[in-house]
């Protein structure tokens, strides 16, 4: 168990190297540079333009610029921000809470809804509710998350006027971050209705990036649950008389969990992506928001930083559910 | 009274291209502590009759009966949730494939306790003696240790032991075994099959062994129901079956095993048991009878008497021959 972990973590510095390689290049691809974006039509001295260039180290050649780069992440440092001169790492942990809320949230109204859904489809297949569900997914699946997004504010933040259009609290309330997740800070402070508030802003965030992976969820939950219904030892659980509820939200599901775990874990990266496109959209003070503003400052060390350590998390994450499958699956445990 | 009454017991499936039917007016009883043998091809509709006893057939299956009684109730009139009282506990099924009518995910100790729990209401600590005694009881090792052991550490007769100690768990009136061998080693075969005698002899319960091996069919049971095409062709105790075979299918059939086998060539029955679409319009078996005659291509055949076995036949044989046939040699069959 430990050697699967340690070996796990080990092939993540190839990855690693490769994921800066590919920021590193994908970034300075893009026409202008932090200066240019910083001094815009005003001019600038060719002296300054040197100075400005040496004092961020871009007079260099580019894979010295990269090597490095990568000598100051073998030291742990991701660099200081051009913007804010503010170290990556701290606004990187500054922000990550924000994201980290919305995704879990995200996931959790994706698999409460999705796994139910998907065994409600495979028990009914063919039925009216079986093409309901999957046409539902099917659409969900296949929505923008930018269009679904402006969707759900036109209608319940402008329309309705039940959710606020952006942010993660009113305006009303202050209190100090504690944990970095408003869900707790606003419960912790006391403050009345500041709870309510952090919530309220939670959910559309919440259901527009949820909306693909509780798609996936859903059409996988069923596609499995329909394998397993068909299994000998389903049969032998029905033989022994148990209850159909019991046969099938236990037996069947407890095996049809092994493939939906690994696909609620490929989500992650997709989250993530996600959560970059639905912050913009709700103004949500987090990573991807972060991340976006870096690329329009040009800002590189953010940038490369910023998505070193999003990967980071995804893989920490991917790790996470393998260990968890081989919970769910007594073969694969004893395998290793 | 009987403890497993069935008369005139019908199955059919609907399928994309009409009806399909399975099981085609079986009639068959089985007492307390008696072995019947259900014996037949694949397609004899022998494992889908059992399975519409156990109400464990899908729901594309529709189920028709005069009679469908087990223990003095009626299984038509029950409903679900009376039902899976009954199944389970009084009556509780082995399967062919032990391998995988495991579930992967729970250890043996909790798929036997899982039925003490549901049906006798058992606490842990009562189910975990009993799962060790019940273990013992079918010859498993270390008992102990194997509770907590998954299927996939388990080889096929051992997992044959441990459904056959989940069929038992709750004291069965009557044990359906689905070709319980078929899918083991040929030494383990016997020992799951002496194994499963004996405890059926120990705790006088009622067994139905579906197989398709008439060696296993001579060595266990006392009488013997043979089922072509979804019907029940013949119906002997197991003596007067290998000795006056009744029905040419039954004949031909014993005449195919290898032990009994005369010439250099072993003798197999030509064609194959008719499927959805080519259904013959009376005996179901003329097309591959050496003694059909018209009559047999165009009269349904009558259920003869105790005496001919319950053969369903225009011609029942009687020591090889058939009685009141025109040309009682039959033409030759290429083999």
């Amino acid at each position: 168990m430990l050697g699967f972990v340690v070996r796990r973590v080990l092939l993540v510095i190839p990855t690693f190297i490769a994921i800066a390689f590919l920021t590193f290049i994908a970034i300075r691809l893009v026409p202008g540079d932090p200066i240019e974006v910083r001094t815009g039509e005003r001019g600038i001295s060719p002296e300054r333009l040197a100075q400005f260039r040496h004092e961020l180290g871009l007079d260099q050649p580019v894979w010295k610029q990269f090597l490095d780069y990568l000598w100051q992440l073998a030291h742990g440092n991701f660099g200081t921000s051009i913007s804010t001169h503010a170290p990556v790492l701290t606004e990187f942990l500054t922000l990550f809470p924000a994201t980290l809320e919305l995704a879990i949230s995200a996931m959790l109204f994706a698999t409460i809804l999705g796994i139910p859904a998907g065994v409600i489809a495979a028990t009914r297949r063919g039925t009216f509710i079986d093409y309901t569900l999957m046409g539902a997914a099917l659409t969900g699946f296949s929505m923008p998350i930018f269009w679904w997004g402006l969707l759900l504010v036109l209608f319940f933040s402008v329309n309705l006027g039940w959710t606020p259009v952006s942010g993660r609290i009113d305006l009303l309330y202050y209190f100090e971050p504690v944990t970095g997740f408003m869900l707790i800070d606003s419960w912790l402070s006391g403050e009345e209705g500041a709870f309510r508030s952090a919530v309220m802003h939670l959910i559309l965030p919440a259901i527009v990036l949820g909306t693909i992976p509780l798609a996936t969820i859903a059409r996988m939950t069923r596609s499995a649950m329909l394998e397993i219904l068909g299994e000998d030892y389903v049969r032998t659980a029905r033989a022994k008389g148990l209850s159909p509820f019991r046969v099938v939200g236990f037996h069947a599901l407890r095996n049809a969990l092994i493939p939906v775990v690994t696909v609620i874990g490929l989500q992650v990266g997709a989250l993530m992506a996600g959560a970059v496109l639905t912050e913009y959209i709700f103004s949500w003070p987090g990573i991807g928001t972060w991340l976006i503003e870096s690329i329009n400052r040009r800002d590189y060390p953010v940038l490369q930083g910023g998505i070193l350590l999003v990967s980071g998390i995804v893989i920490l994450i991917n790790i996470l559910v393998d260990l968890l499958y081989g919970v769910l699956n007594p073969r694969i445990r004893h395998a290793r | 009274m009987p403890l497993l009454e069935i008369d005139d017991l019908t199955v059919e499936f609907k399928t994309a291209s009409g009806q399909f039917r399975a099981v085609d007016g079986v009639s068959l009883t089985v007492d307390r502590g008696e072995i019947l043998a259900i014996v037949g091809e694949s397609g004899s509709g022998k494992s889908v009759a059992m399975l519409a006893v156990m109400g464990l057939l899908p729901w594309t299956a529709t189920v028709s009966a005069k009679t469908l009684a087990f223990d003095g109730r009626d299984l038509l009139t029950l409903s679900p949730r009376e039902r899976r009282k009954v199944i389970g506990k009084d009556m509780a099924m082995i399967f062919q494939e032990p391998m995988s009518s495991l579930n992967p995910c729970f250890t043996v100790g909790y798929q036997i306790g899982e039925s003490l729990k549901v049906h006798l209401g058992l606490s842990k600590s009562e189910r975990r003696k009993r799962s060790i005694e019940l273990l013992e009881a079918v010859g498993i090792p270390d008992p102990e240790r194997r509770l907590s052991a998954f299927p996939h550490q388990l080889s096929g007769g051992m997992s044959q032991r441990v459904m056959i100690a989940i069929a038992l768990a709750c004291r069965p009136k009557l044990i359906i075994a689905d070709e319980p061998t078929t899918a083991l080693d040929v030494t383990i075969q016997a020992q799951i099959l002496e194994l499963l005698v004996s405890l059926q002899r120990e705790t006088d319960t009622g067994l139905v062994l579906i197989t398709h091996d008439m060696g296993v069919v001579a060595e266990t049971a006392e009488r013997v129901s043979v089922h072509y095409a979804g019907q029940k062709i013949e119906e002997q105790p197991v003596g007067p079956l290998f000795a006056d075979p009744h029905h040419p299918y039954t004949a031909a059939l014993l005449a195919a095993l290898p032990e009994r086998a005369k010439g250099k060539h072993l003798p197999s029955i030509p064609g194959v048991v008719p499927g959805q679409f080519d259904r013959p319009p009376a005996c179901l078996f003329e097309p591959r009878c050496r003694f059909a005659t018209d009559r047999c291509r165009t009269k349904v055949p009558p259920r003869q008497g105790a005496i001919a076995g319950f053969a369903l036949c225009h011609y029942p044989l009687t020591h090889g021959r058939p009685i009141g046939h025109p040309n009682p040699e039959g033409r030759e069959v290429a083999a």
